[in-house]
């Protein structure tokens, strides 16, 4: 195959950018004593993500296929990777302060996000099942090790190790479905699999694929943390770190939908009658579950941890409706998610008293008296999260249920707005403490520069997010627009 | 003594994946059984490739298998060290245990 010797390596240079990285933060951290490595490679680790992110954002977007057709980068890919390494680089700025305060300020925790966001960068231009493979298990592995990273809570050890038990399931059930689909069409490549199997071809869909397809939604399912595969989301969000907590409800929740979104859209768009029902099913139940579980939660990590479950239920609406419009909501309202995520847990990041940290979502009562900023911007993102009007958090909303009804899934969209007034309660709920109930003791004041930039920025994001929407519009559409039957150049074989 | 078909791979593959899940699932004794089925289903997965890559002719599936193993190997290890660092926090790696969250 002398075709696919050819190496372009240009549009790969943000991954290889974090790759080079990576290596001499590793080898820069080992040859430091421990507790000064951290404070070098932190800081570095967010640089080269911001570089990745800048590379990803300015590189040629005319879609095609890299390494040997298992990975491709076109404008789906590009708008992405910004997304997930600005999303990766933000949460590490949030938690920088917090590492410090709970002792976990080791060089090795930035240096496995970084891994990470290697993974997701890959995990959104895969192209082919071996890649989208391997790029999921490069995300996944670290963030096992990242949730079990307080090695002497038994909090966090569990935390951990929940996660890696049903992390690897969903692995297995992935590839057992990778496993069929290879087996019933003949290819791991979705450039072939999009042309063997595309409108007007002979073929009609295999069974066996099809099966192969519902195992493979089941795993992404279970990285998505969507119902009935969300089992592991309120423990995990609970017992890790607060700063790992971030890191997890982010970026790799993009990463996830935009995998999602490539394989279901791409070389599966024909087939949209063999998933539509499957994933209109789980992002129904993920928005009901979300909402009606969130109501009686007390620690606000676990209630994060539901209302992640029922954002990836209004994403996958998105996804569900099968369009293009459906591609471009999706989109826009992961990298609304995104903000918000960030914004809400700088808040959480933000309740410190006497040198510990607090969970319980009572202790934010009268927030506003002592800090009305902190209570500004936990407003913000709590109306922006509830879908209140003027905020970014109802475009997203909006958009994804206006491609559901054009899709003709009414009941889908219906559904989505009943669930997202009973979500309104718990996240207004969180308003009301903070603003009209006696005050409690005053948490300390933010320590961390980055955590008040980060928190910060994505309050004039969502806030703001309603004067200037049109860049994120626009990227959007031609993301969406880069989606669909790949050109046929160097198929995989 | 014909040639195996490809059927009984694939029968074989299935059994060995439904004892991993049912492994994970109805396990009630301890975490090294569940790193166990994890192992179970993976390379039952490598059943189904590796037999569909020579019923194929094409070796793309022998790589796939391949590359499992390797993603297998570095899985095991975070799984034993993550129960390693339980263990010293709890002093057991029952299932039952578990518990400190509900959920």
């Amino acid at each position: 195959m002398p075709a696919s010797l050819h190496l372009d390596l240009v549009p790969l240079l943000p991954e290889l950018v974090l790759t080079v990285a990576a290596l001499l933060l590793l080898v820069l951290g080992a040859a430091r004593e421990r507790v000064r490595a951290a404070g070098i490679v932190a800081p570095l680790t967010v640089l080269a993500l911001l570089v990745a992110a800048a590379l990803a954002g300015v590189l040629d977007r005319t879609p095609q296929t890299l390494l040997g057709g298992h990975f491709r980068f076109d404008a789906m890919a590009a708008f992405l990777k910004v997304l997930v390494f600005l999303g990766v680089a933000a949460s590490l700025l949030l938690g920088s302060s917090y590492v410090e305060d709970e002792r976990i300020d080791r060089f090795e925790l930035p240096l496995l996000a970084l891994f990470s966001a290697l993974g997701m960068g890959l995990m959104v231009s895969a192209e082919s099942l071996l890649g989208l493979y391997m790029a999921l298990e490069l995300q996944s592995l670290p963030l096992y090790v990242m949730a079990a990273f307080q090695r002497d809570q038994l909090r966090s050890t569990e935390a951990g190790l929940k996660y890696f038990v049903l992390g690897a399931l969903a692995s297995g059930m992935l590839l057992y479905g990778c496993s069929l689909i290879y087996g019933f069409t003949g290819t791991l490549s979705f450039t072939t699999l999009a042309q063997s199997f595309g409108p007007g071809s002979p073929a009609g869909v295999p069974t066996g694929a099809v099966v192969g397809l519902v195992f493979v939604i089941a795993g992404l399912a279970f990285k998505l943390a969507a119902v009935p595969f969300h089992m592991w989301t309120p423990d995990v969000y609970e017992g890790a770190p607060t700063s790992v907590t971030a890191f997890l409800a982010a970026a790799p929740k993009v990463a996830a939908v935009g995998l999602t979104l490539r394989l279901l859209m791409g070389p599966m768009a024909d087939w949209v009658g063999q998933w539509q029902q499957v994933v209109a099913l789980v992002a129904l139940a993920s928005m009901v579950l979300g909402a009606l579980a969130g109501l009686v939660q007390t620690n606000i990590k676990r209630l994060m941890a539901y209302s992640g479950i029922a954002n990836v239920g209004f994403a996958l609406v998105g996804v569900a409706a099968g369009t293009r419009e459906g591609v471009e909501a999706a989109l826009v309202y992961v990298a609304i998610y995104l903000a918000m995520t960030l914004g809400a847990f700088g808040c959480i990041l933000a309740m410190r008293r006497q040198g510990t940290y607090v969970e319980r979502i009572d202790e934010l009562a009268g927030l506003s008296t002592r800090q009305p900023l902190l209570a500004a911007a936990l407003a913000i993102f709590m109306f922006s999260l509830a879908g209140i009007p003027p905020l970014a958090g109802f475009f997203g909303k909006y958009f994804v249920f206006f491609a559901a009804v054009k899709a003709g899934l009414v009941w889908l969209a219906i559904a989505g707005v009943l669930a997202s007034v009973v979500a309104a309660y718990y996240y207004l709920r969180i308003v009301k403490l903070a603003y009209f109930d006696p005050p409690a003791e005053p948490f300390e004041p933010p320590s961390g520069p980055g955590l008040r930039l980060v928190t910060g920025l994505a309050a004039i994001l969502v806030a703001g997010f309603v004067v200037l929407p049109g860049p994120l519009f626009d990227a959007a559409a031609g993301a969406a627009a880069s989606l669909g039957p790949p050109a046929p150049t160097a198929p995989v074989r | 003594m014909g040639v195996i078909p490809l059927g009984h791979y694939l029968t074989l593959a299935a059994t060995l994946f439904t004892i991993g899940v049912f492994g994970i699932f109805l396990n009630r004794k301890n975490v090294i059984v569940i790193l166990m089925s994890v192992e179970l289903i993976l390379l039952a997965v490598n059943i189904n490739f590796v037999a569909f890559s020579v019923a194929l002719g094409d070796l793309a599936g022998q790589v796939f298998a391949m590359f499992i193993l390797t993603v297998a190997a570095a899985e095991a290890a975070i799984g034993l060290a993550i129960v390693v660092v339980y263990f010293r926090n709890r002093g057991s790696i029952e299932v039952e245990d578990i518990n400190l969250m509900r959920g």
